[in-house]
Order: C-alpha cells, then structure tokens, then sequence
C-alpha cells in the first residue's frame, strides 16, 4: 500500500501506470469485445483510411492490406503482448531466482560455473542470440517467447546473484545461523524478501524489452506468423503497404512505442522509490 | 590486482569466449531443423547423393572429428565452405559485407555520441528547466522506440512524402564508382570522387540515425547523470567562487572528468549497435552482415549462417574486450575495483 501511495506520487512512475492501467484494460476489453473479426480477410475493403465510414461500416483506424479491421487486430494483439511479457518474465524468474540464489549464497565451484555461463551468454549481442535461437526452434510465437525468455535469464542471475552476496554477509543472517535456522529457511525467510526490489525493478524493465524484442523478431519473420494479431507481425505485414497507406504501420508501432514506454516510466520510478542509493 | 594479471584474465576469458562461440556456430548445423544434406540438394535428391554430400561435407564422422576440422579449417584456411544460395566462398561474402556493417556501425556510433553527450551537457546545465525534461522525455522515448518502425516512418516521411534520400543500397547504381574494399564512404573519400561520395552519404544517413537513437538516449541520460555528479564536486564550487567563466567550467573542468564514464559507456555501446544493425539492415536492405544472416535463415543457407553468426558475435566480443583493456589504461582507479 506504502509503494502505490509512493508511485501515484512519484511523476514518471505515475504515467507509466496509467498507460500500463490503459493498456490492461484495452487487452481485456479485447477478450471479449472486438469491432470486427480481426482475421476475416475482405479483399473490398482493403486499405480503407481511417476514421471513415465504408458500407455502413466504421473502421476507426482503417483497414490493412488484406481488409482486416486494424483497431480489432490491436485490441487482441495488446493481449498477446502482455502474454510475451509475462511469459519471457515467468521464465527468466523460474530459472534465473534459483540459480542466482544458488550462485551467490553457496558460491565456490558452482558460482563460478554458473557465472561463466552467464559471462560467455552476456557476451553475445542479445538480439543476435534471440534470433539464433528462433531459428532453431523455428519461427512461431510460442517460440519467439522462448528465445526472449532464455535471453533474459543471465541478466536475472546476475541481478539476483549479487544482491544475495550483499544479503548473506549482514548480521541478521549471521544471527540466524547462529541460532540453528536451517539454510532454506534462511534462504526462503531473510534472503528471497530481501532480493525483491532488484526483481520487481528489473522485471518492470524486462517486460518493456520483451515486448520490444518479441515485435523486432515477429517483424524479421522469425516470430509471430501471419494472420496472428501481433504488433510486430502487422508492422511486418505492413511493409508492404505503407508507401500509399500509411496507418497499415502507424498505429501498430504508436501501440508498441506506448507500451514500452509505460513499463519504461513505471522501472524508472520503482528505481528511485525502491533504490535509495541511486536517488540523489 | 596488477595490470599484467588482470590482463591475462581478461584475455583468457576473451578466448575461451570465442571457443563458445565456435563451438555454437559449430553446432548449429546439428541444432537446425531439417537435414542439411537435403537442404543443399533439394526434396527430390537420390539418396546416393545425399550421402556423397554428407561424406564431402564430413557429416559421416563423429562430432569431435567434425569440430576439430571445423575449428581446422577456420583457423589456418579462414575456410567456412560455400554459401548454398550464391555459391560463393563464405570469405568472400564476409569481405564484401563486413565493411558495410561496420562502416554503418561507426556512423551510428558517431551520431549517438555526438547528439547524446551535447544533449545531456544541456539537460543537466539546465538541471529542473523545461530544457531538462524535454530532453529527458526525448531520451526516454528514444529507448522505447521500437526502431523497425522508427525506420519505417524514417523512410516515409523523407523517401516516399519529401524524396529527399533513397530507401535501400549504398550507392546510387547509375554512378560509376568501382569499389575495392567495399567502404565506400572512405573510397569515395580518399578518391575525390565527391558524387559517388555524396550519394554514398545519401544512401547511410537513413538507416544510421535510425539505429542512433537508442544508443543516443542512453548516451543522453548517462552524460546527465554524470555531469550532474561532477558539477556537485567542491572543484567545481571553487572554480565557478574564483570567477571563471562558467563555459569554461562546464566544458574543460567538468566535462573532461565526466568523460571517462562516457567513453566507457559508448565504447561499449559500439558492441550493441552491432546487433541492433541485424534488423536495422534488413529494413534498408543494407548489404551488411545482419540483412546476410536473416537471408540465409529464411533460405535456411546454414553455412552462410554460420559466417554471419560468428562475424557478428566476434566482432562484439572482442570490442567489448578492447574496451575493457582501455579503460584499464585509461583509469588505474578502475584496476583495483575490478580486482
């Protein structure tokens, strides 16, 4: 309750919610309501400008290249978007808090291992390896969420790792050895709390990127396949179109940019509020 | 820790860095769907031809054997076999790509240093003005850009509405410049010829501010920060007391201390924008490394693959590494946090 006072009155963080706020409740409106069928192909009424009526029709934001309702194909693509960002965040957590916990509060031979690997995946442009990764696994969604998902796992390690270096050596750990607590109970009852707000902070920051590089592989062909409503997917579908219709790309990128920008303020914020040593 | 010790740790892990990478790039023929046999000579290949072609390719041998003559050929041939689509050597197309790539690289790199660094100058001069958060906003937009549609709306707006540039290549075809390297814009350059160097500056400046702009903002926000830091130190307090003029304090007493941690950070941003080149390229059809990998991924061309998969992640380990070494030359102080 404290954070959402603190957040409403920090400035960025605020807009980050109501554009996140916006978002959500765009993806649920989607669910159940849409306009038009957002896969029915229509090929009288393609490329329809938007805000302009076509047989009784309206179509807010135009129609794409194959006649799809484009409003209709955001709506459902915002919730294919959060999909990707919870899922790539569900599985860099799922392996990454683990490993990380493991690394940093056991260290010796099995730090180093563990780090090594996360050194020699670091040192790889990331983008290069998301799409080497879609590759092989082939182009489709599910595996494009896959390949952000395993991309971001280092970074988590990383973070998480070195939070329960610091962690470990305070007094109240010692305190807790001390009086014969078992080490998962340790682990589980001083460490996990306290690694929390460097999650929460870089998990708001790997959603907005999971977003970004979900659209970037769908808009290379390597991620979501036509004629699922994916942003990326509609600016890749798009490309073709945009010398004479220019809202075909408008809109899908406006939705993306405004996403990640709304995770972007919303870390920013939870940064300085959570991070004290960083606000000066 | 000493410098030689730290050195040798870096490059020892440097190395064993690009053995990974071998060992990826190696192992990617196995990893892909499909049989590669089969992917070089088609559906309707007999099957005595399909295993003449895994013999001549070596994939009859056991795995070691075949990454020993992989990591052979590699090393003392420079030899990664023929691309299936152009049936070309992979050295060949690397000769003629990789200058692209990195020729767009610097420019980007130069333009997001350049705007980047006077733009957090500005933002933390101006430190709470409207001048501040503009700029700032105008970073933190630039980060979340998506910069496929950036470039698209890149194109729109000066290809197709004002026909001021040109969308795809490097040099407009009808200009007579044969070039020998590939880097065109130092070709056209050091060979006079002003028309093809025009046309060549044409043909880069599109996609280069497009992949910029993430690097730019981050450069932004970084230079704020850390200008903000040293503005905040007593020297500066003493020399803004003494009466000097405040241009000068800013830019020889504050700007020089800052530049450290910004060199840093866009040393290594030369890394990033490599990889932000792949789908950048791709849009603009730049002959590059990046539009040669998605390429053969769609043409499932494994050993043109290969070659771009190991340009591209060479490449950035071994910048990141050159960084790393620099600044441990450049600040002693560094030497010992490291440690």
């Amino acid at each position: 309750m404290k954070l959402i006072k603190q957040l409403s009155h920090h400035r960025s963080a605020s807009y980050g919610l109501i554009v996140i706020c916006l978002l959500v409740a765009v993806a649920i409106t989607g669910y159940f309501w849409v306009p038009h069928d957002p896969l029915e192909i229509n090929s009288y009424n393609k490329l329809i400008p938007p805000f302009s009526f076509h047989k009784d029709n309206i179509y807010l934001l135009g129609t794409d290249g194959h006649g799809r309702d484009i409003l209709s194909r955001l709506m459902k693509g915002a919730l294919l978007s959060l999909g990707i960002g919870f899922t790539a965040l569900f599985m860099s957590l799922f392996f990454g808090l683990p490993l990380g916990i493991i690394a940093g509060y056991f260290g010796g031979k099995i730090d180093q291992f563990i780090c090594r690997v996360v050194d020699i995946l670091l040192s790889l442009p990331s983008i290069l390896l998301a799409i080497v990764i879609a590759a092989i696994l082939g182009p489709s969604l599910e595996n494009a969420m896959i390949a952000i998902g395993v991309v971001n796992i280092p970074h988590f390690i990383r973070i998480i790792r070195s939070q329960v270096l610091v962690e470990k050596k305070k007094e109240y750990v010692e305190a807790s050895k001390a009086l014969g607590m078992k080490t998962w109970r340790i682990l589980y009852k001083n460490i996990v709390p306290n690694c929390l707000a460097p999650v929460i902070i870089h998990g708001t920051l790997l959603f907005s990127g999971a977003i970004l590089e979900a659209a970037a592989l769908s808009f290379v062909g390597l991620g979501a396949q036509a004629p699922t409503p994916e942003w990326g997917a509609m600016l890749f579908d798009g490309k073709e179109y945009f010398y004479n219709a220019w809202w075909v790309i408008t809109f899908p990128g406006l939705m993306i940019f405004f996403s990640v920008l709304g995770f972007n303020l919303l870390g920013d914020g939870l940064r300085d509020i959570m991070d004290p040593r960083l606000k000066k | 820790m000493s410098f030689l010790k730290l050195f040798f740790k870096k490059t020892s892990s440097l190395l064993f860095t690009l053995f990974f990478l071998s060992l990826l790039v190696f192992l990617l023929i196995h990893l892909l769907p499909g049989d590669p046999a089969k992917i070089m000579l088609g559906e309707r290949a007999t099957e005595e031809s399909l295993k003449a072609v895994r013999i001549q390719l070596g994939l009859d041998k056991p795995l070691y054997q075949q990454y020993f003559s992989f990591l052979k050929d590699l090393a003392i041939n420079q030899n990664l076999g023929t691309s299936i689509k152009s049936g070309e050597l992979i050295s060949t197309e690397i000769k003629r790509k990789f200058p692209a790539t990195l020729e767009l690289t610097f420019i980007a790199l130069f333009i997001s240093s350049f705007f980047g660094v006077i733009l957090g100058i500005i933002a933390a001069i101006k430190r709470g003005t409207r001048w501040d958060f503009s700029t700032m906003f105008l970073a933190l937009a630039g980060v979340s850009m998506p910069v496929f549609w950036l470039a698209l709306l890149l194109i729109w707006f000066f290809s197709i509405k004002l026909q001021w540039l040109p969308i795809t290549g490097r040099i407009d075809p009808l200009i007579d410049f044969d070039s020998k390297n590939y880097f065109y814009l130092l070709e056209t350059l050091m060979s006079g010829n002003f028309e093809a160097l025009k046309s060549s500056l044409k043909h880069i400046v599109l996609p280069a501010c497009a992949l910029a702009t993430i690097p730019m903002s981050m450069t932004a926000r970084f230079t704020r920060a850390t200008m903000l830091e040293t503005l905040g130190q007593d020297y500066i307090r003493t020399a803004k007391a003494k009466g000097l003029n405040p241009l000068l304090v800013i830019f020889k007493h504050a700007l020089r201390n800052a530049l450290i941690p910004i060199i840093t950070v866009v040393g290594l941003q030369f890394g990033s924008l490599l990889g932000g080149a792949i789908i950048t390229e791709s849009i603009f059809s730049w002959p590059g490394v990046g539009t040669w990998l998605l390429d053969s991924i769609y043409a499932r061309d494994f050993p043109a693959m290969q070659g771009a998969i190991l340009m591209i992640g060479a490449s950035f380990i071994i910048i990141n590494y050159l960084v790393d070494l620099s600044y441990l030359v450049i600040d002693p102080k560094l030497r010992k946090s490291t440690s």
